[in-house]
């Protein structure tokens, strides 16, 4: 019997409901539940694809895992010891999430003035641009001067700067063009192992999931409709929905014409 | 061996189309056909030059820039003629769909009015006979309630049935000639593959000619039966979709269909396979061939740019891949 993987983050039976505007003022409030009676764990050192298409509830779990939302039953709780510290998150897109005005010095370093963290700011900027694969003379330059592959890097760069833990990417590469995506894949898949990361992967494109995390977590509505390791769901999908959805993914191989 | 490149009559034959935008030139010398009938896939990636190219042979470039060269449809010269001459081809021989229905629809409109407006202005009929046609429309895009989405704004559509909507318009008049312009990529998967089989089965039944533009290979193999390859405002490569996805020529292309993952093998070594460097912005791609500074196989031949060759499939490469 191997010893019990180490839990990061559990979530038992976490329901969060927004109010929908009212019809009229004297009609009650009505709710939509985003996220319905989701249970499940994130273990240490793993890598966990969430799936789902719009309105599945994906972003607002995200949100959630952030603590950026607040449960309104059930449980999510954070085994670590500091959420804000240890968990950081890359977005989708990398124009709006990085300040056009400060240089990329600054921004990659922001979250460890934030902080208050003591750190040899010179070494800590040029170990981190190395890590994600970028020039020691991109640290005076403005993002705009940067590709789209390269500011998710200076992004990447940002959210490892407090040393995380644990890593939450939502659509880390949807924004960016098709030729440079696999380069920022890789780059993810390196940070993984160089720094023994827990990898959260937010994702519509299950072509990417596959490859990136060894297990899902299917959403559908709020609900988790299907969970299990990345291999056996492609292999055999157990829930209609999930079906569906690998079936609709265009593939080379299906060709109008023979 | 493929029954694809029988010769049949092109409905639009582009030559030496080019696109400024101010003093750059993003799309330098295109030329193609579209074969009568025949679904063409036109891939490319952001500075492509892809959505340039269909909106100069639709007459619809934005403020600032110009084409120069031809595209012919039906012995005019899309490129030449004038907008009212544009206009009176535009939503009936030749319609667009465009990639976010949501910023393409008037969003002070009704659905009805505009699905029924190029039956109006190409088939001059009025309002309620119209209005009729455009529920029958929205009918056959699979709009549920139709009679009910007639009165109501895009905004209270979802996604898909933006869509729909608007290839129910682009429809309308029967088009001979269809570009579809990214049409799927704001959907959600599910939504996207409904609205493939939508738009492949209306291809069919209209028997027109489309140009599918998308950045998503899998998309025109399920879709299209020829696909031209864009990269840096140069076509790059062209022919039946069999040959240029099973042995492409372009490094380009090849690299492109290298870096999709496969979704029941494991990756090759792990990793994925990247396409090294960045796409440059409009106007820093290298001098000679585009591809140059991020292909393996460049020499200083590739300096100069090389022609677009071979029979039926055809590559401006100095070193095809096969």
């Amino acid at each position: 019997m191997s010893e019990q993987p180490e839990m990061v983050f559990r979530a038992r039976g976490v329901t969060k409901r927004f109010a929908l505007p009212r019809q009229a003022p004297w009609l009650p409030r009505r709710f939509v539940a985003a996220v319905e009676e989701v249970s499940f764990e994130v273990l240490r050192g793993e890598s966990l694809g969430i799936v789902g298409e719009s309105g599945s509830g994906k972003t607002t779990l995200l949100k959630l895992l952030l603590g950026l939302e607040k449960p309104d039953a059930g449980e999510l709780r954070y085994l670590g010891r500091s959420l804000r510290r240890e968990v950081q998150v890359v977005f989708q897109d990398p124009v709006s999430a990085l300040d056009p005005r400060l240089r990329v010095a600054d921004i990659i370093l922001e979250p460890l003035r934030v902080m208050g963290l003591r750190e040899p700011r010179e070494t800590r900027l040029h170990e981190l641009l190395q890590a994600v694969g970028l020039p020691r003379a991109a640290a005076g330059r403005y993002p705009h001067e940067f590709s789209g592959g390269q500011r998710q890097r200076i992004a990447i760069a940002r959210a490892l700067a407090p040393r995380p833990r644990v890593l939450l990417a939502d659509e880390p590469v949807s924004a960016l063009d098709v030729s440079v995506r696999a380069q920022v894949l890789n780059l993810l898949l390196d940070l993984r192992r160089d720094f023994d990361l827990t990898l959260l992967l937010v994702s519509h494109d299950l072509g990417v999931v596959r490859h990136l995390c060894q297990r899902l977590l299917v959403m559908q509505s709020g609900r988790v409709v299907e969970a299990g390791e990345t291999r056996r769901v492609f292999a055999a999908p157990a829930q209609p929905y999930t079906q569906l959805l690998l079936a609709a993914i265009p593939t080379l191989s299906q060709r109008r014409t023979a | 061996m493929s029954a694809v490149s029988a010769p049949t009559e092109p409905v639009v034959r582009v030559s030496d189309l080019s696109v400024r935008v101010g003093t750059v030139e993003a799309v330098h010398s295109v030329g193609f056909e579209l074969a009568a009938g025949r679904r063409t896939g036109l891939i490319g990636e952001s500075g492509s030059g892809k959505t340039l190219t269909a909106l100069a042979v639709m007459g619809l470039l934005p403020d600032g820039l110009s084409a120069s060269g031809r595209a012919v449809y039906r012995e005019q010269d899309l490129v030449a003629l004038s907008e009212a001459e544009l206009c009176r081809l535009r939503g009936d021989r030749l319609s667009m769909i465009f990639q976010e229905p949501l910023s393409a629809l008037n969003p002070v409109q009704t659905i009805g009015e505009q699905v029924a407006e190029p039956l109006r202005l190409h088939r001059g009929l009025g309002g309620r006979e119209s209005l009729a046609r455009a529920r029958e429309l929205l009918e056959r895009v699979q709009i549920p309630r139709a009679a009910e989405k007639l009165g109501q704004y895009p905004h209270q559509l979802s996604g898909g049935q933006r869509q729909r909507a608007m290839i129910a318009m682009a429809i309308s008049c029967s088009p001979e000639v269809l570009i579809a312009d990214e049409p799927t990529t704001a959907l959600d998967v599910t939504v996207q593959a409904e609205v493939l089989r939508l738009l492949d089965r209306l291809v069919d039944e209209e028997g027109a000619t489309l140009l599918l533009i998308t950045h998503d290979l899998p998309v025109v193999a399920g879709l299209c039966d020829r696909v031209l390859v864009m990269y840096g405002g140069h076509l790059v490569e062209e022919g039946a979709v069999g040959e240029v996805f099973d042995s492409p020529r372009h490094p380009y292309t090849l690299a492109l269909l290298e870096s999709i993952p496969s979704l029941d093998q494991e990756l090759p070594s792990g990793r994925f396979r990247a396409i090294p460097g960045a796409v440059p912005g409009l106007g820093q791609f290298p001098s000679g061939c585009p591809f140059r500074n991020r292909c393996p196989r460049a020499t200083e031949l590739c300096a100069t740019m090389p022609a677009l060759e071979g029979e039926g499939h055809r590559a401006a490469c100095w070193h095809p891949a096969s």
